[in-house]
């Protein structure tokens, strides 16, 4: 397998996101958040120790980053898997299941080695187009070619986990719009909008 | 190694300081005898353990399950279907999968706070089906102890006034959240009754407890105190009285008896320092849980008891239930881009469906009640929302699948049958003949069968929660198990609701203990769980456990006033 360049390397372990430029926030909380993970970063960076994986090889690390933010991107509502902490997570979570370990390895060398035949290279080295025609292929279960059923297999949980870990995090769960999880002292039930979306109303009001 | 005695006389010895052993704790201890209150598992204090209102992201783990703590790291309960150094077996071609908490309070930091009386047709099965037997007693002999529990536990419910689920004394119910009334709309359209759910949490101050502040996190351990475990509720007043002593990390080996054929006590092994202790007591109150009462009766074996104490007849881990249990859940798309808003409530449903139908009508016997989940209640957590191509019907990725993930959150709703099996001769438990625990405890084998009675039950369950999905205009998320797969059955053991290891009755040939709990061989050896039910209705069983422990022990502190034990 060919080294990574430099240039390359940068870019996957990004201490400036490429397209921060382009982004347009919406809320006060979104940009907090945004300013955490880049504040993150940023001290990682200044310490000269990017995270470094437990369980997962330098490759491997790369790898699973541009995936993840394949899957959750950056939009106007919140940012991307890795300013989320996914691939952190995903780390932790392959020493902590160690069940896990296997097929995620298996899954990401299928990968590579479906982009080795097809573009002679591994998948972090492809191009955005390259890297999406090989998503297309195993990201639609109804619609997978059998002959790519064990990357589908693997893009399927793959997915699961990078959802898991986005949608806990704390820009995830703001970003869902979730509410609770705090002292309410009174229980009214739900709000009138709420009720009327689903055309409910208590007896009474 | 020698055994380490302690020279104290205790009144009374209880195993295990669940719903059971904290109930008995508690009257006892007040009626003043000296207990001791052995707990295999750790001390756990809610106030300072209690992970309430911990975020996943507080977590690298982001609150997924570990080895003991299945319901994931967050969860108030340590324990599981799988503990290090104490197995279990079962027997060739069969699958019990049996749960146990270790920990102060047991297994009343892990349940749903679902608090329901068995009705006056629960205990007298047998006469209105001809199948399982009756109990010895009546709902109107614990009718008394249900009422004076709900006041002093606290539970919220409805007067409704059906035949065979008694009315509590109530707090109020908290209001149904919207997708609640959305089911409830629903079960009216196809006759099935779905009415406030009654749960132990308090929705008024109580007793000197908080009232519920709607976090939904019940399961985390309630810091204020605001729903029921033993340690919030039952074991401080026993405290109080400065009689109970409670022994942690006290792993029980065996009831030891005297040449009369009385119980003396409780030989233990402490898990740290793993030397061999025993307490000696007049009177001994079993609350271990039902399968591990009836291990440390078989256990106990000795020249007068060659088959274990108390196991004459030969029924000790007979009659072993557990509910029947499975869940469907359904995406409804009315619910899909909900409004953002607070659905957490109390730690449970706000409104259930108990058993609606007469089984003289149905190919089943015996009925089960529906617990309602989904909405936006809860906090998004480890596993979240996996194969969403159930969801958006393709899967994808990229900017399309991060909205759908958004629009279909909250959207799913969940149904979880939980109903009454009838008692079979081919599910039991007894001590397996080579395999020992890490203390040297000969462990438990299990044998478990389920009967046609029970696959058609959850054959209507399957139909009817797929028939309320449909109603609601949705569709559910997997497709309907086969016969082969029992219709999604779970396995025996999986719902955490065993009981009948011990059971009662008037007949020592067929029973372990009489209708006071008392064993029917040993007249100063009660047993305070589970295993006395005769039958295990389609009704959470705690409330009737705790109803139970209350009317025992009552019967325990009179009987030893009038020196009769």
């Amino acid at each position: 397998m060919k080294p990574i360049s430099r240039r390359k390397a940068l870019q996957i372990f990004g201490s400036v996101p490429v397209a921060a430029a382009a982004i347009v926030w919406t809320s006060a909380e979104t940009q907090a958040a945004q300013a955490q993970a880049q504040a993150a970063r940023r001290q990682a960076a200044e310490r000269g120790s990017p995270f470094k994986p437990k369980f997962f090889t330098r490759h491997e690390y790369a790898t699973v980053l541009v995936l993840a933010d394949l899957i959750i991107p950056r939009d106007e509502r919140s940012g991307s898997a890795s300013d989320a902490g996914v691939p952190e997570f995903m780390d932790f979570m392959m020493i902590d299941q160690p069940v896990r370990q296997t097929a995620m390895r298996g899954g990401l060398a299928f990968i590579d080695h479906l982009c080795d035949a097809r573009f002679d290279k591994p998948f972090i080295e492809c191009t955005d187009a390259e890297r999406r025609q090989v998503l297309d292929d195993l990201a639609y279960p109804g619609k997978v070619d059998p002959a790519f059923a064990h990357g589908a297999a693997f893009f399927g949980s793959f997915r699961d986990l990078t959802a898991s870990g986005f949608w806990t995090s704390k820009m995830g769960i703001e970003d869902l719009q979730y509410l609770g999880n705090k002292p309410v002292a009174e229980w009214k039930g739900c709000p009138s909008e709420a009720l009327e979306h689903l055309g409910v109303k208590y007896e009474g009001e | 190694m020698q055994i380490i005695r302690e020279p104290k006389l205790y009144d009374v010895c209880i195993v295990g300081s669940g719903a059971g052993g904290g109930m008995a704790a508690k009257v006892l201890a007040e009626a003043g005898a000296e207990v001791a209150l052995l707990e295999a598992g750790t001390m756990w204090d809610t106030e300072k353990d209690s992970k309430m209102f911990a975020w996943p992201y507080d977590s690298p783990r982001r609150g997924a399950a570990t080895q003991e703590k299945p319901f994931g790291e967050f969860d108030g309960c340590i324990g599981g279907w799988d503990i290090d150094g104490e197995p279990y077996t079962n027997a060739p071609g069969t699958t019990f999968d049996w749960f146990r908490a270790r920990m102060l309070g047991g297994r009343t930091n892990h349940w749903g706070r679902i608090s329901l009386r068995f009705g006056p047709d629960d205990f007298k099965r047998r006469s209105i089906d001809g199948l399982g037997d009756d109990w010895p007693i009546t709902y109107d002999d614990l009718k008394p102890y249900y009422d004076k529990l709900d006041q002093l536990v606290g539970i919220f419910g409805s007067i409704e006034n059906l035949p065979n689920e008694p009315d509590g004394i109530f707090l109020p119910p908290p209001k149904p959240r919207c997708y609640e009334l959305l089911v409830k709309h629903a079960c009216d359209r196809l006759a099935i009754t779905c009415i406030p759910s009654r749960l132990s949490i308090l929705t008024r101050p109580l007793n000197g407890r908080h009232a519920c502040h709607y976090c939904g996190e019940c399961g985390r351990g309630c810091k204020v105190h605001a729903n029921f475990s033993s340690p919030s509720v039952l074991l401080p007043p026993a405290l109080r009285t400065g009689r109970l002593r409670i022994v942690t990390n006290a792993m029980a080996r065996e009831v030891t008896t005297n040449e009369n054929g009385l119980a003396t006590g409780i030989s233990y092994v402490n898990t740290q320092d793993k030397r061999e202790y025993h307490v000696r007591a007049r009177i001994v109150v079993l609350a271990a849980s039902a399968c591990e009462s009836a291990r440390l009766l078989l256990n106990s074996k000795s020249s007068r008891f060659p088959n274990g104490l108390a196991n004459a007849s030969g029924t000790v881990g007979r009659y072993l239930t557990d509910s029947t249990g499975l869940t469907v859940r359904g995406y409804i798309p009315k619910m899909a881009n909900g409004v953002p808003h607070n659905e957490d409530g109390v730690g449970g449903m706000h409104l259930y469906v108990p058993w609606w139908l007469d089984n003289k009508k149905l190919d089943f016997p015996r009925g089960y009640h529906i617990e309602l989940g989904g909405g936006r209640r809860g906090i998004p957590s480890f596993p979240f929302m996996s194969n969403i191509e159930r969801y958006n019907g393709v899967g994808g990725y990229g900017k399309t699948l991060k909205s759908d993930y958004r629009k279909f959150w909250g959207s799913v709703l969940s149904f979880s049958g939980r109903g009454e099996m009838v008692a079979n001769d081919d599910c039991y438990c007894e001590i397996d003949p080579r395999v020992v625990d890490k203390y040297g405890i000969p462990v438990l084998r299990f044998h478990w069968k389920w009967s046609e009675y029970e696959i058609k039950q959850a054959k209507h369950m399957q139909d009817t929660f797929r028939g309320i999905i449909h109603e609601l205009g949705g569709t559910p998320l997997e497709a309907m198990p086969s016969q082969d797969q029992f219709y999604g059955l779970l396995n025996g053991g999986r719902i955490i609701h065993e009981v009948g290891t011990t059971r009662m009755g008037d007949d020592p040939k067929t029973s372990v203990v009489n209708k006071n709990c008392q064993a029917h061989e040993v007249k100063n050896l009660f047993i305070a769980d589970g295993g006395p039910f005769v039958s295990n209705a389609d009704k959470n069983v705690t409330w009737t456990i705790l109803a139970l422990a209350m009317r025992t022990s009552e019967y325990i502190a009179q009987e030893r006033n009038r020196l009769s034990i």
